[in-house]
């Protein structure tokens, strides 16, 4: 009963996406980035794209290479002062750059993945990032109204997933990766290791497998490698 | 200009009383420390009793990694390597800030650009920069139940960082609790700057002096703590 159409390697996962997509990517910083499909994303030359990410990592590592190649045509997030390729870019118009605080933005790809299509967050009230933004008072206090964030396609990592596709992840790789699980239309996740059904505690299952569409192993052995 | 305190010695100090301001409490606190020297706090809290919240997802967080005890899957919000203490945890982004704007987070430890007098902060961005990013600031600063900034007291180029009216983008408005610094530690009290403690290297006038912000001075004033 394992679904093994949802092993897939990794260039037949990538040929699934479309020059101009909505991708979002989990990581923060270098921890819990899909290291293996955005080195091959970064290969493949697709244009256009909206990345949603909290980062873009560093100049020309990670997702910071997608920038370095020309690929990106907007970017959602939270934070690129690790990257300073990015202000340079959004500053000769290269590239949009849309910046929510970080728990807003990880409010909105929770959201967007729950059926919840906006929510209030006093984070942000009165300053430069809510410019245009409705607010409402709650208890006297303002809010601002945040929009849910979705996208095409959520590559994320786990560190392993069983023959079904439940997740779990390791220490502090996890950050968005769950998030941006749920809320893609199509979710493919790289994870360090394949393991049979019933070899995780079903307790310990952070990400159910209803939630994964694609599952790539890491290294030569692509779909069913163990990495 | 001539640094009254050295910069290193001004990091550790305002870091050192920082942390005071937790241990004094002798109870359960659940803190987050900002990049710098927020993040130096860490090296003064003794006890088990202080849980240190990272918003990439741990409650727990330890020591920084030594070099070859390095996990690079491991890191706290400044992405430095850390370690983990007994009975830490790990969450995804939107429980950690579900934390943070829940109320769960006692205090907030982070440096800045520019506080006013209004307890305005300006720290996410310097428009003069080729920066790009706000990460956890406008969440912590308005979810936390206590916001403390660590800062020098000046810029490197001797200008006031506890101003009338911040000048640069505001990350939170009337948010700022207290303000610690090398030559002084400051609380707001009632809407109004409060000068508590003042280094030895100061006169009251002096610290007026390099001071924007308008402030009272308490009537209790201590020398700040070395």
């Amino acid at each position: 009963m394992s679904d093994r159409n949802k092993f897939f390697g990794i260039e037949e996962a990538l040929a699934l996406i479309r020059p101009g997509a909505r991708i979002m990517i989990g990581g923060f910083g270098l921890a819990g980035y899909p290291e293996e499909l955005v080195q091959a994303l970064a290969a493949s030359g697709i244009k256009d794209l909206t990345i949603i990410s909290n980062d873009l990592g560093s100049p020309g590592v990670g997702l910071g290479k997608l920038l370095t190649n020309g690929q990106i045509k907007a970017l959602i997030g939270n934070y690129y002062n690790w990257n300073p390729e990015v202000a340079e870019a959004y500053n000769d118009g290269r590239i949009q750059v849309t910046l929510l605080p970080q728990g807003t933005f990880a409010e909105a790809i929770r959201a967007a993945g729950v059926g919840i299509p906006a929510f209030y967050s006093a984070a942000s009230a009165g300053t430069e990032l809510a410019v245009g933004k409705e607010t409402r008072e709650f208890n006297g206090r303002t809010y601002v109204l945040e929009r849910a964030i979705s996208a095409d396609v959520a590559l994320i990592k786990a560190n392993k997933a069983d023959e079904l596709g439940n997740l779990i992840y390791y220490k502090t790789a996890r950050n968005f990766n769950p998030l941006m699980a749920v809320a893609a239309a199509l979710t493919i996740v790289e994870v360090d290791e394949i393991v049979p059904i019933g070899a995780l505690d079903p307790e310990s299952v952070v990400t159910p497998h209803i939630f994964v569409d694609i599952i790539v192993g890491r290294g030569r052995d692509g779909a069913l490698g163990t990495g | 200009m001539v640094l009254l305190v050295p910069d290193s010695e001004a990091r550790v100090r305002i870091a050192r009383r920082i942390a005071r301001e937790f241990v004094a409490q002798n109870r359960k606190l659940v803190i987050n420390l900002g990049v710098g020297i927020p993040t130096m706090v860490a090296n003064y809290i003794h006890g088990s009793n202080i849980f240190i919240q990272a918003e990439n997802g741990m409650l727990g967080v330890g020591r920084l990694a030594a070099e070859d005890r390095i996990d690079r899957q491991l890191i706290n919000a400044g992405r430095q390597p850390v370690t983990e203490t007994p009975g830490c945890s790990y969450f995804d982004s939107a429980t950690s800030f579900g934390m943070i704007r829940g109320g769960y987070v006692d205090a907030t430890v982070i440096g800045a650009f520019e506080v006013d007098e209004e307890g305005n902060i300006a720290n996410w961005i310097n428009p003069a920069g080729k920066q790009l990013g706000v990460g956890g600031a406008m969440d912590l600063v308005t979810g936390a139940k206590q916001v403390i900034v660590g800062m020098q007291h000046n810029t490197r180029d001797g200008k006031a960082k506890l101003v009338r009216r911040c000048r640069m983008p505001i990350t939170g408005y009337s948010e700022v609790d207290m303000v610690v610094t090398e030559l002084g530690v400051f609380y707001f009290k009632a809407g109004r700057l409060v000068l508590e403690e003042i280094a030895p290297e100061v006169s009251l006038e002096a610290l007026t002096v390099l001071t924007e912000a308008r402030f009272a001075v308490s009537k209790d004033l201590k020398t700040l703590p070395d």
